[in-house]
């Protein structure tokens, strides 16, 4: 055991070793000494603090050292200020090679954790603050738990990296509060872009015997506890269900998982089939049994490739590729839209809530202006109503955008987004009429999704403002923006570029003006193959389905329907002409626009039969290996292309691109760690995009 | 329009423990979560008034700075829980801080202004050392308008030995060893830790711990062990840190009310207040503050030394208690004086400590129903003088 805890201590030497630090305290009422344990790891809130293998010795140190007391009547363990413990340090896991390593990692989780269950005196978690993961399996191992009404974050994000809560996780908490709340915690929120809980939800799920507010949470837990220990207080907890809820819950959790992921992840159906067992297994067989989860889950790729997705869009996504100095940016004091359109609102409304400045939409007839201003205080009034701006703000905001038919309304403006219909003349000549008015050094960006930047620029005094600025519809959920260089920009519009992505809150990539630049690009091809099998003779369904083995969001023809028939056939018609060797236009694609058709799939989420008519045709179905098979060796080989291009930095930025702008999953780590594990980027390219595990940054 | 003045009461008073500054139990605890602790505590151990009646919140602060600036009483009645609607302000008149905004908010209240105010301080002189971010006016000394001496408490306090020769160093050391003594029984009788309510402390290389208990009480202290203690004031001096209250951190509060509305929802006035005064006196002798502040205020009550049966003197200095005691003829060791220890045992985190006086009044007149009327008093720097006269609410001498 000491060498497999030598051995993870050498691959974790560089962890942040977050100490528990004991001190004996006096319980009110007269109840004794007690101890209390601060896992504090020297660094403020913004390094929480984290369990490598030096942490969790820390810890074993300080309960070894409380078990060798006969003169204290409880242990309390609690957190740095905000901070309880956001779970296991990952940093060291892409290094472990063996099973054996792994399997010591897990076993050692659990060797100390589950000593706060088993002392002679009660242990108490205090969770004053964010707890995530193994820092939530400390509290759940102990005898109680408090928790703060301040607390923002308490989640088991375990399934959503590639991992099962195996510190205790799963067995502990179903049969804390049953099967289905559990479930909600290991499953459904992880799998939820990884939802997280506050306080009150803690509580209220059962998970906290009490609550108190933030301000003396640590001295009212003591009280609380103090009565405990006496014997004043009975913790109550309702009985676990452990017949018919807890089987029903996991086959609900098991139908979920299947229908998401459809296999393509192992660690969320490893997570239910644990909370499946917990109900009949004892203490000793559930810890084994999550060890051993641990340990296959250690080694998977999806592991691997879910620590890297997360570094992507922890790391790489707050220091840009490629961004100029931020000195250099301009400050942006008014913002002109043109355009009044559904995504013009949506930018307008991004504009005013992140950059509190005025913005003005412009357009050519005052009716529609008229409903992109309302379209944009209706979305105020829907904010308010939900409560998450008061009226104030609401006031504030309305008062910020504004409509003028007239692009003399932007005179004062230092960035100006356009926003209009997607064709290079229209795009040329509004530029032309902004720059008329701006003066000579406001920014003009674009949210051209695939029509050239430079030739945009190409007509103007100032070419070198112009930058890209693409967003993803729905502009609120999806966090990717491309900033686009053209021929001419400069450092100074791609500084104010970034700097405002950044106020924005989106996660700017740096793209080459190429045709598409990633995302559509990328997504274009992908859906292209799937058309493509469709044009030679596939059942659409079949085609649909094919690609099912990579667990994305939606289906290729469900985001067909999303983006509109008609946009992607203007993105592919652009990157066909762009690359017609390897991007074709689909005739039925061409077919399903000219019939009208906005809908794909009709109510009961059939493909609708007059689109089902238009697709039909073709003799030569495929199978659907050979559909995803395709449709991947296409994928390897543009990618290779686009960084031989210099269209982004590299393959991280592909993979960051295709995670906040498509919402493709952590476990294939954007798509180049799952080509590479697949073995196409070989066989297509000759070599795999990452030399070992792929790196974020 | 005709005005009565209403009968003001102190219902209740709640302290953090005090520490000692510097490597303390607050080191690293920052001073206005002590006050808010504090504040909590009241609204937690009278649940009969309602939060939305507490009419003004008035903190003290000497250094008022940092975690002690910021309008400290609105802003820890915010960080407290208290409603919006709840007012707040801070006051200063240095170690009278405290004192003063009970005075204050009594006066507000007996004006019918408010009905129910939350009157404290909060002093932490680690983070914040006397004197820090100070700009004395050159003109107080290029005008002679006060003495050099004047700004150092320590100073004043030798210069109070020179103008009361008979106060001798043993004399002042003498009181000391007694203020230990009686802050330890009345520890061991259990009558501080009442007023107590506990604070988690902080400390990044220890851990969290609780602050339970004073922490600058030096039991055991005797005449031998004062003697050889340097005098850091004067070469061969008589003030030492033994006869003087140390550098101390720590948060005092207590609820003032009317006393018809505190029958109203319940909460008893465990004494009231019947009169206040202050009063200047040369800058460099401030220690002798109370006497003039006292003497003013027994004339306009019509009242002697004799009628009050309890005094709470805070102990800046053993020197300037003696001087009071001088004055009114009273004994080094008179048991009505400061029956359970003083500051010099106790510490004294400058603006909290005039609610400790009273909170510990407050306790003592429940223990003695034969006693009418008692004072709280404090000298205060830059030459003050500060004293409230209370009135036994269980007085039964009169039945």
């Amino acid at each position: 055991m000491s060498t497999a805890i030598e051995q993870a201590q050498e691959l974790f030497s560089d962890e942040v070793v977050t100490k528990a630090n004991s001190r004996d305290i006096q319980l009110p009422y007269g109840a004794g000494t007690a101890i209390l344990i601060t896992l504090d790891n020297g660094h403020d809130h913004n390094k929480p603090n984290t369990f490598g293998p030096g942490g969790l010795l820390s810890l074993d140190a300080a309960i070894e050292a409380a078990k060798a007391r006969t003169d204290i009547s409880a242990v309390a363990i609690t957190g740095k200020p905000f901070i309880f413990a956001v779970g296991a340090d990952l940093t060291g896991v892409p290094r472990i090679e063996t099973h054996e390593q792994a399997m010591a990692i897990g076993k050692l989780g659990h060797d100390v954790f589950r000593k706060l269950g088993e002392l002679d005196v009660p242990t108490f978690a205090l969770v004053n603050g964010a707890a995530m993961g193994g820092g939530l399996e400390v509290a759940l191992h102990c005898t109680y738990r408090t928790v703060s009404s301040g607390v923002p974050a308490v989640s088991l994000p375990e399934a959503f990296l590639g991992l099962v809560p195996g510190w205790g996780g799963t067995y502990l908490l179903p049969n804390l509060i049953g099967a289905e709340k559990a479930l909600k915690l290991i499953i459904e929120n992880p799998l939820a872009q990884n939802k997280v809980i506050k306080g009150p939800k803690v509580h209220e799920l059962g998970i906290a015997d009490e609550i108190f507010e933030p301000a003396d949470f640590v001295e009212e837990s003591l009280r609380w506890a103090a009565k405990v220990v006496q014997g004043r207080i009975t913790v109550e907890r309702p009985e676990v269900d452990k017949g018919e809820a807890w089987d029903n819950a996991v086959n609900m959790a098991r139908f979920s998982v299947e229908g998401k992921l459809h296999g393509a992840a192992p660690a969320p159906a490893r997570a239910v089939e644990l909370v499946a067992e917990a109900k009949n297994r004892s203490r000793d067989e559930g810890f084994a049994a999550e060890d051993q989860a641990l340990a296959d889950l250690i080694m998977s790729e999806e592991l691997k490739a879910g620590l890297y997705a997360f570094d992507l869009v922890q790391k790489r996504a707050k220091r840009p590729a490629g961004a100029p100095d931020k000195s250099l940016a301009r400050k942006i004091t008014k913002v002109g839209v043109v355009g009044a359109g559904l995504m013009a609102g949506q930018l307008a409304l991004l504009f005013a809530r992140r950059l509190d400045v005025p913005v003005v939409l412009n357009d050519l007839d005052q009716e529609s202006l008229d409903k992109g201003v309302s379209y944009v205080h209706g979305e105020v009034d829907k904010l308010l109503g939900k409560g998450r701006i008061n009226q104030d703000k609401a006031n504030h905001l309305k008062a910020l955008v504004t409509g003028s038919l007239s692009k003399d309304a932007f005179a004062d403006a230092d960035f100006v987004i356009e926003a209009v219909f997607e064709k290079m003349e229209i795009k040329q000549k509004v530029f032309s009429e902004v720059e008329a008015v701006v003066s000579s050094d406001a920014i003009l960006a674009t949210n051209t999704s695939s029509l050239s930047v430079t030739e945009m620029a190409s007509k103007l005094k100032h070419p070198e403002r112009v930058v890209g600025f693409h967003f993803f519809n729905p502009v609120a959920v999806l966090p990717l923006l491309e900033i686009v260089r053209g021929e001419k920009t400069d450092d100074t519009a791609l500084a104010t570029a970034f700097t405002a992505a950044k106020k924005l809150k989106k996660t700017a990539v740096l793209c080459k003006d190429a045709p598409a630049f990633v995302v559509n690009r990328l997504l274009t091809l992908f859906m292209g193959e799937v058309l493509g099998a469709v044009s030679e003779g596939t059942e659409p369904e079949v085609a649909d389905r094919a690609v099912a083995p990579l667990g994305l969001p939606m289906s290729p023809l469900m985001l067909l329907q999303l983006v509109g028939p008609a946009v992607a056939l203007h993105v592919s018609e652009t990157l066909n002409a762009a690359f017609p060797e390897r991007f074709a236009v689909s005739p039925e694609l061409d077919k399903i626009v000219e019939a009208g058709k906005n809908e794909i799939f009709a109510s009961d989420l059939s493909i609708d039969p007059e689109v089902k008519e238009l697709l039909s045709g073709g003799d030569k179905p495929s199978e659907e290996k050979e559909i995803l098979d395709r449709a991947l060796r296409a994928m390897a080989r543009e990618i290779r292309i686009m960084l031989d291009e210099g269209v982004v930095a590299e393959a991280a930025d592909i993979d960051l691109c295709l995670i906040a702008g498509a919402g493709w999953p952590f476990h294939t780590g954007g798509i180049t760690p799952y080509l590479d594990k697949v073995g196409v980027s070989e066989a297509v390219n000759g070599e795999p995009f990452h030399q070992g595990a792929p790196q974020a940054l | 329009m005709p005005r009565t003045a209403r009968d003001v009461v102190f219902v209740d008073g709640v302290r953090t423990p005090f520490g000692k500054s510097g490597k303390g139990l607050y080191a690293e605890t920052r001073a206005d979560d002590l006050i808010v602790r504090v504040i909590r505590e009241l609204m937690r151990r009278n649940p009969g008034l309602p939060p939305e009646r507490v009419d003004e919140v008035a903190i003290a602060a000497t250094t008022q700075i940092g975690d002690q600036g910021l309008t400290i009483g609105r802003s820890a009645a915010i960080l407290a829980g208290l409603p919006r609607s709840v007012p707040g302000y801070a006051i200063d008149r240095m170690c009278a801080g405290a004192l003063t905004a009970v005075t204050t908010s009594g006066a507000g209240i007996s004006f019918g202004a408010y009905d129910v105010a939350i009157a404290g301080g909060v002093e932490h002189m680690g983070r914040h050392p006397m004197g820090e971010g100070v700009d004395p006016n050159p003109r107080f000394l290029s005008e002679k308008l006060v003495d050099p001496d004047a700004l150092v408490m320590g100073n004043t306090a030798e210069n109070l030995h020179d103008r009361f020769p008979s106060i001798t160093k043993e004399r002042a050391d003498a009181y000391a060893v007694r203020s230990q003594e009686k802050v330890a029984k009345a520890y061991a009788d259990g009558n501080l830790q009442p007023d107590l309510v506990e604070v988690l402390v902080r400390s990044i290389e220890e851990g969290y711990g609780l602050a339970t208990e004073d922490e600058p009480p030096r039991p055991g202290t005797t005449m031998e062990s004062l003697a050889g203690l340097k005098t850091p004031f004067r070469s061969h001096g008589n003030v030492t840190p033994g006869n003087a209250a140390g550098l101390n951190d720590g948060a005092t509060g207590a609820i003032m009310a009317a006393e018809d509305v505190a029958e109203e929802m319940g909460l008893k006035g465990r004494m009231r207040l019947v009169d206040f005064s202050f009063a200047g006196v040369e800058p460099e002798v401030m220690g002798v503050g109370p006497v003039p502040a006292t003497e003013k205020l027994f004339a306009r009550q019509g009242i002697s030394i004799d009628d009050v049966g309890l005094i709470e003197i805070n102990e800046a200095f053993a020197v300037q208690v003696l001087a009071f005691l001088e004055h009114f003829g009273i004994a080094d060791d008179d048991a009505r004086v400061n029956p359970w220890g003083g500051a010099i045992a106790l510490g004294h985190p400058l603006a909290s400590s005039g609610v400790r006086l009273m909170m510990q009044l407050a306790r003592q007149f429940e223990q003695r129903p034969d006693v009418r009327y008692g004072l709280t008093t404090m000298c205060v720097g830059m030459g003050m003088g500060g004293t409230v006269l209370w009135e036994n609410t269980n007085y039964e001498g009169g039945k």
